[in-house]
């Protein structure tokens, strides 16, 4: 087996702070290969964010504890130095951030912050840098990009903001993009085209992409595996039909059943998942889902409130993980959850 | 446009109420005119000669005429007449003549506003360098005890009186030590740029040092402030090293509220920093100010008031047309 392009193990992200350590990743693991998109689903407060900002090595020294291993072709970022590490930023590996208004800088032109992501890393004249910039707002999408360019990003619409950050992510052809919630903030309508164009350039570009999102419908579009986080560990990973086909963990039933199915039957109820995230300074002991779990009954003594379940194999197959003691799951699922969210598909079966 | 009329208004508004208040103040100002041995008639040409026998808003519109067409003093055409040779013509812009100095009101702001000048652009020299430069240390250094440090002393600083500053910093630095000259205003023409400077610098540190930590802490809290916008970890995602990422943009979007205080700030000193000016004996606005404050010499004060009134007005104009040129949100297009 080919060592992947993308190898992240054992990822911990912790904060010190005057009540104790804030666990905002604890232990996450996913591989990820060139053109391929990976999902990373879960609530707000999950650790998707700090996940990934880690991958770009955005966490400051003095108030982060990063460890663990994060291999991207061959090279572990958490082992190389800050200055090396600043070199692959935006070069090899780029970001796209949630919302594209105050991810610009108010006080210069789009041009000149997408030029500027240019020279950082190439040694071209300003001239340059800007056909470049020219260029990329071209391909992106943006109308008469050699007039835009000198916009400044409040003269932008939403969607057209969103553009020109992905153009400046993908000038210099990085071969990882991390997608921090790119459509949270857009539009529906404006959601679909930023996918598609997100689609599009990754073919291009054959880039690999971590795609965070809480929208489950992001993933069904986008991603080729999908890895669901709870409290700052994954709870599920696997391929993305599979997981959202028969997924085997309570938390991901929860999020398939708070989203509405807008085409289907309006008498399906929409399942809240009841309570907070847990706290990560004081995470429950035991599985972090407990206290929110309405399945836990169904689980031998107090093994969910104890201890905390291996992120295993699950019982479809050897490459969908999950995280929970429920011994029939996939049972569970087609006979409880299933009629729930959609009762049609379980009447034409 | 609308704005310079606006000023003017304010001015003219300004002059009245000085006017006003001068005459409010229940102090027999021609007493203080004439002089010790002031007889009963002495007393009455004074009065007439400065016009302090018409009412108050008689003699502000005179005051205005003279702004505009200029106007002899003693404008008395009776006491005119009686001595011509103490007649001065004071041509158009006029704003008066004190009989206490026997000069124009702009001859004697035309003698005292260079030193006051040289003084607040040193002063605003040294403190926006040194406030900023703090400033951005402390940010950077935040929670550390160089942060606290700084922030410490330059309230420390901020805390002893002017006057106490001024004097120490004579006595030590000049006298004591030696180590800088004893300051006296010395002219670019006469001295060159290092003299003029060299000879500033202890009255404009005294007078920088009282500003520099609003500045420090204006800084610091407004680059934390840009630190922590997303538009930093943009930037530091493009891969650009972290000087650039605190030059280039965190100090970029403190740059509105500071050109905002350097204008306002700079208004206010430019109508005479009082206390050091009279430490150090400079002869600026402040002291003149001051003996015109003590001596009830109308027109000085008037001429004064007017003065600081119009740099404020302009400041606050220029800082608004600044703003535009920083603030791309501000353009009007």
């Amino acid at each position: 087996m080919t060592t992947p392009f993308l190898s992240v193990r054992d990822l911990k992200v912790h904060f010190p702070t005057p009540d104790g350590i804030v666990k905002a990743t604890d232990g996450l693991s996913f591989t990820l290969e060139k053109g391929k998109t990976i999902g990373i689903v879960g609530e707000s407060g999950s650790g998707k964010s700090v996940s990934s900002s880690a991958i770009l090595g955005l966490h400051r020294h003095t108030n982060a504890i990063v460890s663990g291993e994060i291999l991207l072709d061959g090279v572990d970022l958490l082992k190389i130095s800050d200055e090396d590490m600043r070199r692959k930023r935006g070069a090899d590996v780029a970001m796209i951030f949630q919302d594209p208004l105050s991810a610009m800088h108010p006080y210069y032109t789009v041009g000149s912050q997408i030029a500027e992501a240019y020279r950082v890393h190439h040694d071209v004249s300003r001239k340059k840098a800007k056909a470049r910039a020219v260029e990329m707002l071209d391909r992106v999408g943006i109308p008469q990009p050699d007039h835009r360019v000198d916009d400044y990003p409040h003269q932008f619409s939403g969607g057209m903001r969103q553009r020109a950050m992905i153009a400046m992510a993908l000038i210099n052809n990085p071969s990882l993009l991390i997608a921090d919630e790119p459509t949270t903030a857009l539009d529906v309508t404006v959601q679909a085209q930023i996918l598609d164009l997100l689609q599009d350039l990754q073919r291009d570009f054959d880039a690999a992409v971590i795609m965070i999102t809480h929208d489950l419908g992001v993933i069904a579009e986008m991603a080729d595996d999908v890895l669901v986080m709870y409290a700052g560990r994954a709870v599920e990973y696997g391929a993305g039909k599979e997981i959202l086909t028969h997924p085997e963990m309570p938390y991901t039933w929860g999020l398939l059943s708070s989203v509405p199915d807008v085409a289907g039957d309006t008498s399906a109820k929409l399942i809240p998942i009841p309570g907070n995230p847990p706290s990560l300074l004081t995470p429950p002991p035991g599985c972090a889902f407990n206290p929110r779990c309405t399945h836990k009954d169904k689980v031998p003594g107090d093994l969910c409130t104890t201890v905390l379940p291996d992120l295993v194999p699950g019982v479809r197959s050897e490459t969908h993980l999950k995280r929970c003691h429920l011994a029939n799951p996939d049972a569970i699922y087609e006979q409880e959850i299933l009629p729930e969210i959609l009762p049609e598909l379980v009447e034409e079966r | 446009m609308r704005r310079a009329i606006i000023g003017i208004i304010l001015l003219l508004a300004l002059s009245l109420l000085t006017f006003v208040l001068f005459f409010s103040s229940g102090v027999d100002v021609t007493r203080f005119a004439c002089g010790k041995n002031c007889t009963p008639e002495k007393r009455a040409t004074t009065e007439k000669a400065l016009g302090y026998d018409k009412p108050t808003v008689v003699q502000w519109t005179d005051f205005l005429q003279g702004v505009v067409v200029g106007r002899d003093y003693p404008d008395d055409p009776e006491l005119q007449r009686e001595s011509p040779e103490i007649v001065t013509h004071c041509p158009a812009p006029c704003f008066g003549f004190s009989q206490v100095n026997a000069k124009t009101v702009n001859s004697l702001i035309a003698e005292a506003a260079p030193v006051s000048i040289s003084l607040a652009m040193v002063a605003v020299f040294l403190w926006v360098l040194f406030g900023v430069l703090f400033g951005l240390i402390a940010a950077v250094r935040k929670g550390t005890w160089i942060d606290r440090g700084i922030v410490g002393a330059t309230l420390v600083v901020y805390a002893f009186p002017t006057f106490f500053i001024g004097i120490f910093l004579l006595k030590y630095v000049a006298i004591k030590w030696q180590l800088l000259p004893f300051p006296q205003y010395v002219t670019i023409a006469d001295g060159g740029v290092g003299e003029w400077f060299v000879n500033l610098l202890l009255p404009a540190t005294t007078l920088a040092l009282f500003y520099l930590a609003g500045y420090v802490r204006i800084t610091r809290a407004f680059v934390l402030e840009s630190l922590s916008e997303d538009y930093i970890r943009t930037a530091t995602a493009k891969g650009l090293a972290p000087r650039k990422v605190l030059f280039k943009h965190a100090l970029r979007a403190a740059l509105t509220p500071l050109v905002t205080m350097i204008g306002l700030d700079l208004a206010s000193l430019l109508g005479g920093a009082i206390i050091t000016e009279t430490v150090f004996s400079y002869h600026g606005l402040g002291a003149l100010a001051l003996r015109a404050n003590v001596s009830y010499d109308l027109p000085v004060l008037i001429g004064l008031l007017l003065l600081a009134g119009a740099f404020v007005i302009l400041a606050n104009i220029v800082v608004d047309v600044l703003y535009a040129y920083i603030d791309p949100r501000v353009r009007l297009d």
